[in-house]
């Protein structure tokens, strides 16, 4: 809030300059009677209307002054949370983010950030001005007679009370009413995202129902939520009506036994109403108020997450020889789970190519993904140019290694801010190059540079997909290239043809893959099985000496094998 | 546009009519209670003259009515916020539910062609925008009109040239208010529209956070959204503000009424018309009569807001819906698959899919191969009835499938598709998708598809939960699984949509064998890569640009030397 401080003085200071202003209207009204009226003086009745017309205007302008700078503040303090809490979220790990799950980031993201915004905007508004008149009114009424205006120093009390117990009440419950939403966003979520699938297995009506089930809890949830809320208003008029009450009695009293006037009674009377009056206001603000403070706390337990992954500060990029170096590397994705890699040590010099080969679930993604830091390893250390991987910074890492991703996405935009994502100064020669080794040249120009690209890439093929993300991990220019099985979609002479391109780049390559045609030309050939290192060597070795390799590779190639 | 949205808020509201009369009668008791209590304070006054001279019986009286009113006031005004909370949260139940059944209606072609993200906000935020904008305005409306015709009815009671004066002078608040709200109304629509693209940008940098790490790209990341946090927050500031100018310009016209009142009473006072007591009740009922504009006015900004909302919600549930031609139903099939001169292109103007005539006999295994981009997910897209053929018929045993339930058709197919869905349940819910089978037949399933292993070392094997998003399975793992889900059921028909690809060739090799068992004697559709898998299928369709250039048996299309020779050649470059 801090840098919205003028603002947040001067939106409330001109709301209660607009109250004081009010303040004056009976002051004129009682000079019209006292003086217009009793003495016939119409050129003086005139200039006091006048005069309150003058209060008008300057009513009008003090408070537009004030909704500008409220509105203003919340609309851009608004603004920073939403810069710092994306910038929060992006600083995640991809543990965490797992952990703490997608879809209700994005809600504090829209929906939370939403209620926040407009529970600034009415605190700024109103918050301030209510308690001023509030206890304005008992401080005048204290000065009219002490002993009636005791009264007034029960009821507020009491009003504060039930105000506070309201509050406690229904905060936790909104809470919940907030977790529900969060469920049934996730299973829209899954309907749109997993729509194909959905149909296909026909789940339309069950999801329907699931749906309305959840929907439903949310609706009792609700109504449980403002059954509680929904008191502050009549319990809040019905005690100003008994303190009322209570003033005309003891006023009664007091006026017969002569220690008060009939005037002073309706000037009390008046300044309960005027209480009374901004206590309805500020009740209906409570709810708002009560859902922006839950919303503030579901946002700010964000900003206290901690990122389970911190970067080094090595700027420059280190030299050795070794581009990559593997020493007695395990990782498991959650505590106590199976290991998904176990003792994995091996290197790789600078300039050549490895190639990865394994089962389904032998590790091979997880190497590449602790390659480029997504995630951590648990024992064991991972060198780059004989620096440990740790030490460097998040750019220096991201010069260091590049990956094309298994699941190939495009970002919304164009094919062309989808490259220069990556490497903000490409000039057209870089972009026309790196579309050149990805073998996605030819379709690229078919389609311009410009072309729109939907959410995900959605509007491309898979294999056009692929190829755009090999094409962006080349820009990038890293001095390691890793390609996480990205031909798969590709048909085998695309693929063929985007190998002899690779080849041709000066860059140190991982290409990770099923195929074993994918591997013939690598300096040296990893053989993972079940998260340990079943063997090492080039293809000609590993054929002759491990049975898995050349078991992989004979499937592939009986027919070739064969026919020659 | 506007007046359609607003007929169908209240002909919606008008559904739960008993609640909402109930709480209109609430709201009557609660505004005369209300404004009848000031009028017995005052008389009550009246009592308390002076020293020695208070009337208590009077008082009393007077006293004991107005706790009376209080609590009918109390009762009143609970029981009204409980009815329009129960109207407004059962408006937003049902709009909420429509939208969702209506996205199991919807075409894919909406759906492939509109943000995930967009769609979201309007079945979120607008509905919930919508409900709480209902809340406000329909209560605080009503009530507010009633204090109006209370106040005026008093004001006549007392001088009827003063009531005339309040009276004329009323439409000019009314006429500020709607000027200002007319104005506003465009601005809260950009507002919205900035809202749901934050929304989608939000989605898709939190998707695509793989990408945004590896790249480093969290610089441009922020950059793509700080340009849209910045339009929302110049559309949000324009909108707040300028709708909140209405309530200090209505409250300003509200004073003019009040100096009118007060010039008209004191030159009535002074012809000696009026007396200054009664000028002095005529001015502070003047006082209420301009509150309840002012509250008015006040949810017109939350109402705005909801229209706009509302809008954006008829807006998705007008939407086209898939055709619901064909309501017969198929429980069985032989398998018998054929095109019959069909055409089909997504956007209407570049062809795709050009006459195309094919017949798959019951049990052939027909093979789809092609370049990358070449259309083959557009036959699947086809025969799974994702999309229905501009032209032409596709048969299912001699029956056009148009004419048969798009779910009964589905049900027949086995689809495992190349980028594989995993739903937030558990391993055993995800094999299961909706069908009942026992806890045997799912494993039984995961053996065949040798889904077995990878779900054992899972930490709570079959009933470990998954999601789309979470990163615990591989690529190769999803498909393992999907292809579970087809080993559950067996249908007639499978489609293989590179239902391999990121499967080892060695358990590919054994799933192979499952498959040809499962294949035997049901038609099977893949698309395939690796042409060594497709050298035993009845017929090879071979398509470029999406078109079919050759179709046929491996070998014959050997022989051909075409482009099937040329694409069979290279795999092994």
């Amino acid at each position: 809030m801090k840098p919205y401080g003028k603002e947040c003085v001067l939106a409330p200071l001109f709301k209660l300059s607009e109250a004081l202003l009010e303040l004056f209207v009976p002051l004129v009204v009682a000079s019209i009677i006292d003086y217009g009226i009793s003495n016939n003086d119409v050129p003086y009745i005139l200039r006091m209307c006048l005069l309150l017309v003058l209060l008008a205007l300057l009513g009008l302008s003090v408070s537009i002054t004030a909704q500008y700078f409220s509105a203003k503040a919340a609309s851009f303090y608004s603004r920073d949370v939403k810069a710092a809490l994306f910038r929060k979220i992006e600083s995640l790990s991809k543990v965490d983010l797992d952990r703490v799950g997608e879809a209700t980031l994005i809600t504090r993201m829209t929906s939370d950030m939403n209620l926040l915004q407009t529970g600034v905007n009415m605190t700024l508004r109103l918050l301030l001005r209510s308690p001023f008149v509030v206890f304005g009114a008992a401080i005048m009424a204290f000065t009219v007679n002490v002993r009636a205006a005791l009264i007034f120093a029960v009821t507020i009390p009491l009003l504060t009370l039930a105000i506070v117990i309201f509050m406690c009440i229904s905060l936790p419950r909104f809470k919940v009413v907030q977790a529900r939403l969060d469920r049934i966003l996730s299973r829209t979520r899954e309907n749109l995202v997993g729509v194909r699938v959905m149909r296909a297995f026909a789940l339309e009506e069950a999801e329907e129902d699931a749906f309305k089930k959840e929907n439903e809890s949310l609706y009792l949830m609700q109504i449980a939520a403002s059954k509680i809320s929904v008191l502050t208003n009549p319990v809040t008029s019905m005690i100003i009506n008994l303190s009322i009450i209570a003033l005309l009695y003891f006023g009664a009293i007091n006026v017969n036994i002569g220690s008060l006037s009939q005037g002073e009674l309706v000037a009390l009377v008046n300044y309960m109403n005027q209480i009374l009056v901004e206590l309805v206001k500020l009740a209906n603000l409570i709810i708002t108020i009560t859902k922006a403070i839950n919303s503030g706390n579901r946002i700010s337990a964000v900003f206290h997450l901690e990122s389970s992954i911190t970067f080094g500060n090595q700027e420059d990029v280190a030299q050795a020889d070794d581009a990559i170096v593997f020493d007695n590397v395990s990782f498991s994705y959650s505590e106590g789970a199976k290991n998904a890699l176990s003792n994995v040590s091996f290197s790789l010099k600078k300039g050549q190519t490895l190639g990865i080969i394994g089962g389904t679930g032998s590790g091979k993604s997880t190497l590449a993904a602790l390659l480029t830091r997504l995630y951590d390893v648990k024992s064991g250390e991972i060198r780059l140019f004989g620096k440990d991987i740790r030490t460097y910074s998040e750019k220096a890492l991201s010069e260091t290694v590049s990956m094309a991703l298994q699941k190939a996405r495009l970002f919304k935009g164009s094919i062309r801010s989808n490259l220069l994502f990556v490497k903000e100064d490409a000039d057209s020669e870089d972009i026309d190059n790196a579309l050149k080794v990805a073998r996605a040249k030819e379709f690229v120009d078919k389609k311009g540079l410009d072309a729109p690209v939907e959410a995900l890439g959605k509007n491309f093929s898979g294999g056009q997909r692929q190829r755009l993300s090999v094409a962006r991990a080349v820009l990038k220019g890293a001095r390691i290239i890793v390609l996480d099985d990205s031909s798969s979609a590709l048909d085998y002479k695309t693929e063929s043809e985007m190998r002899r391109e690779l080849g041709s780049l000066d860059s140190t390559l991982v290409i990770i893959s099923q195929r074993a045609s994918s591997m013939l030309h690598a300096d040296k050939i990893i053989v993972l099985d079940d998260g340990h290192i079943a063997a090492v060597g080039n293809h000609e070795q590993l054929l002759a000496s491990s049975p898995l390799y050349s078991e992989i590779y004979y499937t592939q190639f009986e027919k070739e094998e064969r026919n020659e | 546009m506007n007046k359609g949205t607003l007929r169908r808020i209240v002909s919606l509201i008008l559904e739960y009519k008993f609640s909402f009369f109930l709480s209109l009668l609430f709201a009557l008791i609660y505004t005369i209670s209300g404004l009848l209590i000031p009028l017995l304070t005052g008389r009550a006054v009246d009592f308390i003259v002076a020293k020695g001279n208070v009337d208590f019986t009077g008082l009393f009286r007077i006293l004991s009515l107005i706790a009376f009113l209080a609590i009918l006031s109390f009762i009143s005004s609970y029981l009204m916020a409980r009815l329009n909370n129960r109207i407004s949260y059962r408006v937003s139940r049902r709009m909420r539910d429509l939208s969702f059944s209506k996205l199991s209606r919807l075409p894919l072609s909406y759906l492939d062609s509109h943000p995930s993200g967009d769609t979201l906000s309007r079945i979120i935020n607008d509905v919930d925008n919508l409900s709480d904008g209902l809340i406000l305005g329909f209560s605080q409306l009503f009530t507010g009109i009633m204090t109006i015709l209370g106040t005026l009815i008093m004001l006549f009671g007392l001088n009827y040239i003063l009531a005339l004066v309040v009276l004329l002078v009323t439409p000019l608040s009314l006429f500020v208010a709607s000027f200002i709200s007319n104005r506003t109304q465009r601005m809260y629509r950009v507002m919205a529209e900035d809202r749901s693209r934050q929304t989608e940008c939000i989605d898709e940098m939190v998707r695509m956070d793989d990408e945004v790490k590896i790249y480093n790209g969290k610089r441009n990341a922020e950059a793509v959204f700080d340009k849209i946090n910045e339009d929302y927050a110049a559309s949000s500031f324009k909108a707040t503000f300028f709708s909140s100018i209405t309530n200090p310009a209505t409250r300003f016209v509200n004073s003019i009424v009040y100096a009118l009142t007060a010039l008209t009473g004191a030159l009535l006072a002074i012809n000696g018309r009026i007396s200054v007591g009664l000028m002095t009740s005529a001015l502070s009922y003047a006082n209420q009569y301009t509150k309840p504009f002012n509250e008015i006015t006040g949810v017109i900004a939350e109402f705005q807001s909801a229209i706009v909302s509302a809008f954006r919600v008829f807006a998705l549930l007008d939407e086209k819906e898939e055709s619901r031609i064909g309501e017969g139903e198929i429980s069985s099939s032989e398998g018998d698959v054929s095109f019959d001169d069909v055409s089909f292109s997504y956007d209407k103007s570049q062809k795709l899919i050009e006459n195309f005539s094919f017949n798959a006999k019951s049990g052939e295994h027909v093979a789809i191969v092609g370049p990358t981009g070449a259309g083959k997910t557009t036959i699947i897209n086809l025969l799974m009835r994702f999309y229905d053929a501009d032209k032409g018929r596709i048969l299912l045993d001699g029956r056009d499938i148009t004419t048969i339930d798009r779910q009964s058709v589905r049900k027949l197919f086995g689809m495992v598709l190349q980028d594989t869905y995993i739903r937030n349940a558990s391993v055993k819910d995800n094999i299961l998708m909706g069908r009942s089978f026992s806890d045997e037949d799912v494993r039984k399933a995961a053996r065949l598809s040798h889904a077995d292993a990878f779900i054992e070392r899972l930490p709570n094997g079959y009933d470990t939960m998954l999601s789309d998003e979470s990163s615990s399975l591989s690529q190769g793992e999803r498909q393992l699984l999907s292809i579970a889900r087809i080993m559950l059921s067996l249908p007639p028909v499978l489609i293989l949509d590179e239902a391999t690809s990121s499967i080892d060739t060695r358990t590919e090799l054994l799933i192979q064998n499952s498959f040809a068992r499962l294949m035997e004697g049901r038609t099977t559709f893949s698309v395939a890569h690796r042409l060594s898998t497709i050298e035993n299928a009845d017929t090879i369709i071979v398509l470029k640009d999406g078109s079919v250039v050759e179709m046929g048996r491996h070998e014959e299309l050997l022989e051909k030397k075409g482009f099937y020779y040329e694409l069979y050649r290279s795999q092994f470059i």
